[in-house]
């Protein structure tokens, strides 16, 4: 096949710091051929954002050590010889980038024409009238509606899609012959995320453009890609067609990166992880069976919620003030041991129906009875004590620990506000085996939260929760930020907790595959209302709501859904 | 927080990793200037201990010199002020009448006389040069600097502290609190900034300074609290600006789910995540501050005339400089350059030192 761009020996290391060397890319070699997909997969740190950006030169000059031996042909030039005043012209042209973020990659204060006719402008010479009409019509090809008007808005007036099409079109502008998307559906809505995937797909087909996607979800690659290139600690592991790496994986990192995501359709006791895999004992037995999920009718209610609405106030002008429902009416049961599964898109109030039954939100109405006592009528006071049974954990395991605090000083800190155990050493001896129940080593107990990994920071997170036993933990997206294969093993971690505590979970996340995984009943959620709830297997099997159809159909579905389409 | 210390059999594990503060300490241990910087500081620091303590310069009022005595390097210049002054002494002398015959106590002058000679008078030797030269009354300007270091210095930094705290403390609860509190202060805020600067210490001074409640204060700790009561304001809105921003981080909604109260996640949690900017503020103030008070010495409404500033030197050199004596200027603005430069830029070097990533 005619190649496009050939990769050979990249090697690119960084200066950190402390004045150390950091090996980003170890001298991995790939090519893209024309018109054509190569998704380049891998976790955070594998190198992949690395590889992309050294085409395009991107790379902080000051940090980043490009070997003289890399080469990285593009049409016959070498991109990483070229002179600065070449590559602009190459950059934006020939070669073109959309980022993860939208928002932040979108200039604030130019209208989305004015963005896109710019680019217009500068790389195709045209007036500012042709370049007006132009941009109106790239608009309307990324599917965005109404595009006359579309033109006249600012970034922030459109939704997190939008924009992510709006970069999409200045992307393919200038018909480039080579678009790289870095995670470009990451900060998306899964349904959202089906939308931009397919645009991708059809831009590629009628531009004839050739796209290198970059992602850490080998799910969304199956559907797209013609070839997968797979990355780990700056190394290639594998490569080669797609059919061959979703049927045939030879490398087992490549296999537990599969097998690691949990799916909808099985459930094992225990979902593997990379070690397994890389292990000689391979995979147990429990990786095979089955659990059975479900609320079961003799089941001990711990937490009941009835009518839960949030409204909140925002100002309007300078006295005006404007209500805005989050959650309208959230009722539901959790059970003891179980866990109840929270799914919707963004701005669907899930999060907000965690805070609001925590009280980390004032309640607009409704009541959370737990053990028979509303919690949302009990004063600050009396709050207290209730407040150490129901815990959260948060997203980003970045923002949740306290920067400033040693992990020891972070778990103790609840022991001491509750009073729980008799004196600081006993405490910290509860903290040390805390540390080891999530497998942490002792050592931690001395370090700051930096110096730990999301995975590792997760779990000192979930530790801050054990340390005051609760009967009932609120996961808001714990395990979105974190790799596949992390995610594995701290989602391993809170089911073998739960077996262990008999806590309940409220597991709220956008990941469809996740929460049909852990959970045992789930709730849909759309616009602060509930849409259906139901226990796991059946709301997938047999969706009531169009919702939650359109809902499912959007889970990317790798391979299979390839093959089948 | 306090840190913790296990007796148990944990101790050959207990390291404590680098926090913040020695992470910083190693950075601007590399950075060349900062470290300069901070050798100068803590010179001049030294040597106004040294002054506070009366190891140096602790006879700066005593008039060792001449009238505007020259330099050492300049002894040969002349002294026409130096030379007046002489001359007007023996001039004074009033001519010589002889009383005796009709003065009644004309036999006690024998006895007078002898009395008068048992008193010694020992005519001071003043010295005609000084290392540096010597001001109106003949004080060694060196000295002067010293001591005038002492004060401004003081004032600078107790001043820059104070209104560290009473701007941390008010952006801290105006950030955190928000709402009809975080209201009422910032409206608080508005009133003392929407007066001219200068104006604003002027009143504060007057009013200080005719209130008889307050006369026992007057001089060096008034100017402190002047300057301390006008310069929160800057402080104040960093500090609630990186509140309004931390109180909604998810450590801290995290500290109020495992139950911390109001105050803890306020002075605790965000505190030591802040405190970077209030050291750098605080650093930046103290540079500020000692130039306000120059300001203000020279202005005639600083420290009071009995004691010595850069400021007041200043003030004298004002009427110095028409005659041509320009020593006591240069002695307190090098001094002065010195330490506000090395000051200076030792907060650019903590800042990058406690933030790398705004480098």
């Amino acid at each position: 096949m005619d190649k496009l761009l050939e990769v050979s020996n990249l090697d690119v290391k960084f200066r950190l710091d402390g004045g150390s060397i950091f090996d980003a890319v170890k001298g991995i070699s790939f090519d893209i051929p024309r018109n054509a997909t190569v998704a380049l997969v891998g976790e955070s740190g594998s190198g992949k954002s690395v590889s992309a950006m050294s085409i395009v030169r991107l790379l902080p000059a000051e940090q980043a050590i490009i070997s003289p031996k890399s080469k990285i042909s593009f049409n016959g030039t070498d991109l990483l010889t070229l002179p600065d005043a070449d590559m602009r012209q190459i950059r934006g042209k020939d070669i073109s980038v959309i980022f993860q973020e939208p928002m932040t990659s979108l200039n604030p204060v130019f209208t989305c024409g004015d963005q896109i006719s710019e680019v217009l402008r500068l790389h195709m010479g045209m007036t500012p009238k042709q370049a007006w009409a132009r941009a109106e019509e790239l608009m309307n090809e990324v599917g965005i509606p109404n595009p006359k008007l579309r033109m006249q808005s600012y970034p922030h007036e459109m939704s997190g899609g939008q924009q992510q099409r709006v970069m999409i079109a200045m992307a393919i502008a200038c018909e480039p012959k080579l678009l790289i998307a870095d995670e470009p559906t990451t900060a998306l809505d899964v349904t959202i995320q089906k939308q931009i995937l397919d645009l991708i797909a059809k831009l590629q087909q009628s531009h004839h453009m050739s796209v290198l996607f970059i992602t850490h979800d080998l799910a969304v690659v199956g559907e797209i890609a013609d070839q997968v290139v797979v990355m780990q600690h700056g190394e290639i592991k594998e490569s080669g067609e797609v059919r061959q790496i979703f049927e045939a994986p030879q490398h087992p990192y490549t296999k537990a990166l599969l097998a690691c995501r949990p799916n909808v359709e099985s459930r094992p006791r225990r979902l593997p992880v990379i070690e397994d895999f890389m292990s000689e004992a391979g995979l147990r037995p429990e990786h095979h069976e089955q659990r059975r999920r479900g609320y079961e009718a003799n089941d001990d209610i711990v937490l009941e919620v009835r009518n839960l609405s949030k409204l909140f106030q925002l100002k309007d002008g300078l006295f005006k003030k404007r209500e805005v429902a989050a959650v309208k009416g959230a009722s539901f049961k959790l059970a003891r041991g179980k866990t109840l599964g929270l799914v919707g898109e963004s701005g669907s109030g899930k999060t907000t129906v965690g805070l609001t039954l925590m009280r980390l939100h004032s309640a607009s109405g409704g009541e959370v009875l737990f053990d028979g006592v509303d919690l949302l009528k009990l004063s600050e006071k009396e709050m207290m004590k209730y407040k150490r049974r129901i815990q959260i954990v948060f997203q980003n395991p970045y923002a949740s620990l306290n920067p400033r605090f040693t992990v020891g000083q972070i778990l103790l800190e609840p022991m001491k506000i509750h009073s729980i155990g008799k004196n600081e050493q006993e405490r910290v001896q509860m903290a040390m085996a805390l540390l080891k129940r999530v497998g942490m080593p002792e050592v931690s107990f001395y370090k700051y939260p930096h110096e730990f990994s999301g995975g590792q920071r997760q779990r000192i997170a979930i530790a801050r929760c054990l340390t005051m036993k609760p009967d009932v933990l609120i996961c808001d997206e714990s395990v979105s930020a974190l790799d596949v294969s992390v995610q594995a093993q701290v989602l391993n971690l809170l089911q073998d907790l739960q077996d262990e505590y008999r806590m309940s979970y409220i597991f709220i996340s956008h990941d469809l595959a996740v929460v049909k995984y852990i959970s045992d009943q789930v709730m849909v959620m759309s616009n602060g209302e509930v849409v259906e709830v139901a226990n796991a297997d059946d709301i997938y099997l047999n969706p009531q709501q169009e919702y939650t159809r359109k809902l499912l159909g959007s889970i990317p579905k790798g391979w299979d859904g390839a093959k089948a389409a | 927080m306090s840190a913790v210390m296990p007796t148990t059999s944990a101790a050959p594990l207990h390291q404590l990793s680098p926090g913040l503060w020695t992470l910083a300490w190693r950075r601007l241990r590399k950075d060349r200037v900062g470290m300069v910087s901070l050798v100068i500081v803590g010179f001049f620091l030294l040597l106004i201990l040294g002054s506070y303590t009366g190891l140096v310069a602790k006879d700066w009022s005593k008039e060792v010199g001449v009238s505007y005595a020259n330099p050492t390097f300049m002894a040969g210049a002349e002294n026409l002020e130096a030379k007046q002054a002489g001359a007007k002494q023996t001039k004074s002398e009033v001519p010589y009448v002889d009383l005796s015959d009709i003065d009644p106590l004309a036999p006690k002058y024998e006895e007078w006389a002898k009395r008068t000679a048992e008193i010694k008078i020992t005519e001071v030797q003043r010295a005609e040069t000084l290392p540096f030269g010597g001001d109106k009354w003949g004080r060694d300007v060196i000295q002067k600097a010293i001591k005038g270091a002492e004060t401004s210095i003081m004032v600078g930094l107790v001043a820059a502290f104070l209104a560290t705290v009473i701007g941390t403390i008010l952006g801290a609860i105006s950030g955190y609190m928000g709402g009809r509190v975080g209201d009422f202060l910032e409206w608080f805020y508005n009133i003392f900034t929407s007066i001219p600067y200068i104006l604003l210490i002027l009143a504060f001074a007057a009013v200080f300074q005719s209130s008889p409640a307050l006369a026992e204060y007057k001089g060096i700790p008034m100017v402190v609290a002047i300057l301390a009561f006008t310069g929160w304001t800057g402080i104040y809105r960093l500090v609630r600006a990186e509140y309004i921003k931390h109180a909604s981080r998810e450590y801290v909604k995290a500290a109020q789910a495992i139950g911390a109260s109001h105050s803890r996640r306020m002075f605790v949690h965000i505190l030591p995540n802040v405190s970077h900017v209030c050291l750098v503020q605080l650093s930046q103030h103290v540079v500020q501050f000692i130039k306000a008070e120059v300001i203000l010495s020279f202005l005639g409404l600083g420290v009071p005339v009995d004691s010595v500033s850069w400021g007041t030197m200043l003030a004298e050199a004002q009427s110095e400089l028409v005659i041509g004596k320009w020593w006591q200027l240069v002695a307190a603005s090098i001094s002065m350059a010195v330490l506000v430069t090395a000051f200076s830029m030792l907060t650019d070097s903590l800042r990058d030192a406690l933030d790398p990533k705004i480098k």
